[in-house]
């Protein structure tokens, strides 16, 4: 009777195993047709060959030249590290304030804080770019920036708040007597022990400000001040049936969102997690 | 002295979660409104704003392009958003039957999720591309080819004015891993002597997948559902680049019509009436889920049916 509970559950385990390990043949192929076409010639590519006879690398130096790569990459870092950054300071220390601090209508403002979350950016859409063409920031970076250092993002003010909520009080309490101020224990205290929220902020917002379209398509106009996302699109209204050339800059641009994941992955279960689950 | 310190900590309250309020002020609240009033007027941004009453309201329900991205993006939400979660389940339920390697297979579930923007969007086009994707020469060895052909041919994807949204809905289920991750989790906090005293009274698979996996994954599926609705209400770059919404408006996403209506027909009033009716649309899903979801949500430690 054991005997049979235990073969039986073994079945069922290598059954699992092989539909996952299929699964992950299905997840991977869309991938590995993209390496594989970045490297094929354009008569290859054009007639579905399994694999490159021999490696264009070549069509990486032309894909790249022809959509204007390293300006737009310029342009695309500085408005990626400027926006993290920004939701990284302005988010933590209202999360600490949200956590930490007692004052009045604290709490209100927080719920106020969670619905917004469900408020579609659409609908701010219109009268945000009738403010910034007021200010006359249409077709320059600061409206891709500065809302990320005026809180930016109610998602990354809620899961550090969740973060610092873990971390004893009694600390702050030590601090205090030892004369310290509110914004000292912030970043005395409450900062170096959130390390991995923060990294955790600091990579959901890499994500989204190196692949955020939209934005970028609303305030950017001149060809010089064009963001990876808006210089491939570009790119492939012109050369749309050169799959070899459109796969090679697509894989560049991926390139760094996939070597962050794989080396910070546990950063952003945590915060899929912290949200989805305990939230 | 603690008067002062009660006051002095108020005023830190207020300026630690200053940067929040003024983005409050200045990017949602101000706007909100703005857009509601906006979406009583007619305005190209060049001459000035003029008072139109229910007009925009008035046009939009004779618009035909409104209805036409409404039923693009509610059969896209019906199919994709079901499916999505189901397959998340699936997966994360198998990955969860201790199968060895289970980091490795979860990464590489999750990676497309991860992925999006329009690097990802042309990388699909050219999937579904007739003459040089890899989907429909994989599709002919499956011997699946012929099927779908025989529903309606010819099976060319983006260039079909039927299958443009199916392959939208494809491309979809390639970021399963999304769902699935946050299911993983909460299928891993289930305390195992649940299954263990059901053991003991000689439940079957299904008995504990029905009576102890379902009700204790619920109130992550809730979360799954609602957020899977607003993505799916909010889709655009994958419309915007890979068919800009044809053939035909056959992938004419909501938020498609509105960016091409405000945006490069200037129609700021009018595009701000579709954005309010977007946002009562979502509002409106969200409660109703909200609501039904007491009979089918499970809390540990909530009683049931409140």
């Amino acid at each position: 009777m054991r005997r049979s509970k235990k073969t039986s559950k073994k079945i069922w385990t290598m059954a699992a195993t092989v539909i996952i390990l299929a699964g992950v043949f299905v997840i991977l192929i869309p991938l590995f047709w993209m390496l594989t076409t970045s490297l094929k010639t354009y008569a290859e590519a054009e007639n579905m060959a399994w694999l490159p006879r021999a490696p264009q690398w070549a069509n990486y130096f032309t894909a790249l030249k022809a959509m204007n790569f390293w300006r737009a990459l310029g342009n695309t870092i500085l408005i990626t590290f400027l926006a993290m950054t920004g939701h990284v300071f302005s988010c933590a220390l209202v999360a600490y304030g949200f956590s930490r601090l007692r004052f009045p209508f604290r709490d209100p403002l927080f719920v106020i804080l969670l619905a917004t979350m469900m408020i579609p950016g659409q609908v701010t859409m219109i009268p945000i770019f009738i403010e910034f063409k007021a200010l006359g920031w249409v077709d320059t970076f600061y409206p891709l920036i500065v809302p990320a250092f005026l809180g930016g993002s109610a998602f990354f003010i809620f899961l550090l708040r969740q973060f610092f909520m873990t971390i004893p009080t009694e600390l702050d309490d030590a601090a205090r007597i030892d004369g310290c101020s509110h914004f000292g224990i912030f970043f005395k205290i409450i900062v170096p022990l959130s390390k991995p929220a923060l990294l955790t902020v600091a990579l959901f917002s890499f994500m989204y400000n190196w692949n955020d379209f939209m934005g970028p398509l609303i305030y950017l106009n001149s060809p010089e001040k064009k963001t990876l996302a808006l210089a491939l699109q570009d790119f492939n209204s012109l050369y749309a049936v050169q799959p070899h050339l459109m796969m090679a800059a697509s894989l560049v641009i991926m390139l760094p969102c996939l070597a962050i994941f794989f080396f910070a992955q546990r950063y952003f279960i945590k915060g899929m997690v912290i949200t989805g689950v305990k939230g | 002295m603690k008067l002062g310190a009660r006051r002095g900590e108020t005023l830190s309250g207020y300026l630690t979660i200053s940067p929040w309020l003024l983005g409050f002020l200045a990017f949602i609240i101000g706007p909100i409104l703005a857009s509601l009033l906006l979406s009583f007027m007619k305005w190209d941004i060049i001459t000035p704003p003029a008072f139109m009453g229910m007009g925009n309201y008035k046009k939009l329900i004779e618009d035909p392009l409104l209805y036409q991205s409404l039923k693009v993006t509610f059969i896209y939400t019906i199919i994709a958003v079901p499916l999505n979660l189901g397959f998340g389940l699936l997966v994360a339920i198998l990955m969860n039957q201790g199968v060895k390697g289970i980091n490795i297979f979860r990464t590489i579930f999750y990676m497309p999720a991860i992925l999006s923007g329009v690097a990802v969007a042309i990388l699909w086009q050219k999937i579904f591309n007739p003459h040089f994707g890899v989907l429909n020469p994989i599709l002919k060895g499956l011997r699946i080819l012929p099927v779908l052909e025989l529903i309606r041919s010819p099976v060319t994807w983006l260039y079909s004015e039927f299958w443009a949204l199916p392959a939208f809905i494809v491309m979809n289920l390639w970021a399963v891993g999304g769902a699935m991750i946050i299911y993983l989790a909460a299928l891993q906090g289930i305390p195992t002597h649940l299954y263990e005293s059901a053991d003991i009274d000689g439940a079957s698979v299904w008995t504990k997948f029905r009576h102890i996996t379902l009700p204790m994954l619920s109130p992550v599926i809730l979360f799954n559902l609602i957020m899977g609705i607003i993505g799916s209400f909010q889709v655009f770059t994958t419309s915007y680049v890979m068919t800009g919404g044809g053939p035909n408006n056959a992938t004419l996403f909501y938020v498609l019509n509105l960016y091409r209506q405000a945006f490069q027909y200037h129609r700021m009033g009018y595009g701000c009436a579709l954005a309010w009716v977007l946002f009562i649309i979502i509002i409106g899903f969200s409660l109703i889920i909200l609501k039904t979801s007491s009979g089918w949500v499970y809390y540990a430690g909530a009683r049931r049916g409140r």
